[in-house]
């Protein structure tokens, strides 16, 4: 597995999002993607999984362009989305939630039970709220369902987009816990954080973004290092230096 | 309010076969029975003043709740707002008056020839509009309403304003007659009709294509992150209504024997989606109650004349505030578990 975008553009309407990026993600990373709001992050995950069209550049998954690969198939191919504010089911159970996250692989019931067995391994809270409507979950647990239904597709590469917004502390913590433990099984993750700190100690490289350009790639631990970085994403610039 | 969908549900889940069988046969013989109701002193209540009863039933209440099932297809199973419906049931009509009138076809004949047609332009109306979402879906499908009937007003072939007379009755089936003075013959069909399309319907909200519209529903880009190709089972969604409005549309045709313009307005565009929305959008127990009762009404309390519509309007908006999910309202899974398990994550916060 190797995610490789080239020179990326991508526009809303007349307005340029994304104005040349290019990253890379290779097999078994946890690659991070941090910056302020409106820097780009989430169109860059959107681009990826086919939602928002590429307005010129590549975006090459082991080797393939697929950027004219329509977001239904992309799926298909390995790459799998946890979206942004949870983006869940909520009037399906978390049961529902979970298999419809199978769905291009069309049905095969004894994969079906084997993934919603690991999927409840890494949370077990899921397995509890099976039967209950995923818009009555709290927001950690929704983001659970989230990465949950992701993983159903069994992804070469998962894409995260924000999994610590509007949770607490505690429950942050734990989901970045999880994910590394997910990326310890293999699976390749691209992650958009505005966490930065708790993006940069899980990740091994990161790209930080500003105004849709990437302004320096490096690796994570690096950047927690980095002055600049700190002042500007950690909160703990100028005073400690 | 107590919520009669639960308690209904959980009455037929408490019972065995025999007992659901038996409850079936029994609805069914009613309902089969219904247009002869009129006609005893025990249920003459449900006598409609000024027109035939037997013809009520056909339409609109026959008719309305087969075209509410097609558009809940539409509306209550995928989530798309359609306010030219109309626009499939004028052309299973005029389908039916056309080929009735200039060629030898029976109206069996012409029902799937109707349907295909209804289908067809509703494949070419959504291929390119089902890619627009929300209200500029529901502004496209209305101008397509009005321009169909603004061309059936200006064309030749379908006789203008004056619409085309002589539109044959079907011929008999199991010694059933069709005829304009044996209406229970029409609404025999219909119910057929009715009762295939709640069997399709249940078929196929338990597949894959039901899951794909409820996901749509639901939430149309992460439908598609999760590999439902959204656009196809639009559109799949979009032409199955419209084939079922076309089969509504020949019925009709062949039962009036007439079809005119003036038939096919916007009104019953707004009329079938309140039938869906009053009912219970995406139940099909709701949308059958919904049409049938909006139907029925306006016709029972005729005699009070120009008072009718006003009742009529007043007994919705109470309705529809009181209950605002419909009558029976699609299944609401909310059951919060009351036991909380101890937390295995603390401090976790609902946002």
């Amino acid at each position: 597995m190797r995610l490789e975008i080239k020179d990326l553009h991508v526009f809303y309407g007349k307005i340029e999002a994304i104005k040349g990026i290019s990253i890379t993600v290779n097999q078994g990373e946890i690659v991070t993607l941090i910056g302020a709001n409106g820097a780009g992050k989430t169109t860059m995950l959107k681009t990826i999984s086919g939602l928002r069209p590429v307005a010129s550049g590549q975006i090459l998954f082991d080797g393939k362009d697929i950027s004219k690969v329509p977001a239904h198939e992309r799926v298909g191919l390995g790459i799998s989305q946890a979206p942004e504010g949870r983006g869940i089911f909520p009037g399906m159970t978390v049961l529902e939630n979970l298999e419809i996250g199978k769905y291009f692989r069309k049905e095969r019931k004894s994969e079906m039970v084997e993934d919603l067995e690991k999927v409840y391994s890494l949370f077990p809270r899921l397995k509890e709220r099976a039967t209950q409507a995923g818009g009555t979950l709290s927001g950690g647990e929704q983001q659970m369902l989230a990465i949950g239904r992701a993983l159903m597709a069994r992804p070469k590469v998962l894409l995260l987009d924000e999994p610590s917004m509007g949770l607490a502390p505690m429950m942050i913590a734990n989901i970045f816990r999880i994910i590394t433990e997910i990326n310890n099984t293999g699976t390749t993750i691209l992650l958009v954080e505005q966490n930065a700190q708790q993006a940069l100690q899980r990740a091994h490289r990161a790209y930080v973004l500003e105004t849709g350009h990437v302004v320096k790639e490096a690796k994570a631990s690096d950047l927690l290092n980095d002055p600049a970085v700190r002042a500007a994403y950690l909160g703990t610039g100028a005073a400690n230096h | 309010m107590i919520n009669i969908r639960d308690r209904g549900a959980e009455l037929w889940e408490n019972w065995n076969r025999p007992k659901r069988t038996t409850f079936v046969i029994l609805l069914l013989a009613v309902i089969v029975l219904l247009p002869f109701a009129g006609d005893y002193s025990f249920s003459s209540f449900l006598n409609t003043p000024i027109s035939s009863y037997q013809a009520v039933l056909v339409y609109p209440v026959g008719i309305f709740v087969l075209m509410s099932l097609g558009l809940n297809i539409v509306v209550g199973k995928s989530g798309l707002l359609d306010l030219g419906y109309v626009a499939f049931f004028a052309i299973g009509a005029y389908t039916a008056a056309i080929l009735g009138t200039k060629t030898h076809l029976n109206i069996w004949e012409i029902m799937p020839i109707g349907m295909g047609l209804a289908m067809l332009s509703g494949v070419l109306l959504g291929l390119p509009t089902l890619r627009l979402r929300g209200d500029y879906l529901a502004i496209v499908t209305l101008g397509f309403g009005e321009i169909v009937r603004i061309v059936a007003v200006n064309n030749r072939a379908t006789g203008g304003p004056n619409g085309i007379a002589n539109v044959p009755n079907p011929p008999s089936i199991f010694g059933v007659r069709f005829a304009l003075d044996n209406m229970q013959g029409f609404f025999w069909i219909i119910l057929v009709m009715i009762l295939l399309v709640i069997w399709m319907v249940r078929r196929l909200s338990i597949r894959r294509p039901g899951r794909a519209w409820e996901a749509i529903r639901q939430d149309e880009d992460v439908a598609m992150l999760m590999g439902v190709a959204t656009l196809k089972y639009k559109i799949w969604s979009f032409s199955i209504g419209a084939a079922i409005g076309g089969a509504a549309g020949v019925i009709f045709a062949s039962k009036s024997m007439y079809v005119a313009p003036d038939m096919f307005t916007f009104n019953i565009s707004v009329l079938i989606l309140s039938c869906v929305v009053f009912g219970g959008m995406g139940n099909i127990w709701g949308v059958v109650l919904g049409g049938t009762i909006l139907a029925y009404l306006p016709e029972r309390i005729r005699f009070i004349s120009n008072a009718r519509q006003l009742v009529f309007g007043l007994a919705l908006v109470i309705i529809m505030n009181v209950r605002p999910d419909g009558l029976l309202p699609r299944k609401k899974r909310e059951k919060l578990h009351k036991t909380v398990q101890p937390l295995a994550v603390e401090g976790e916060q609902n946002v």
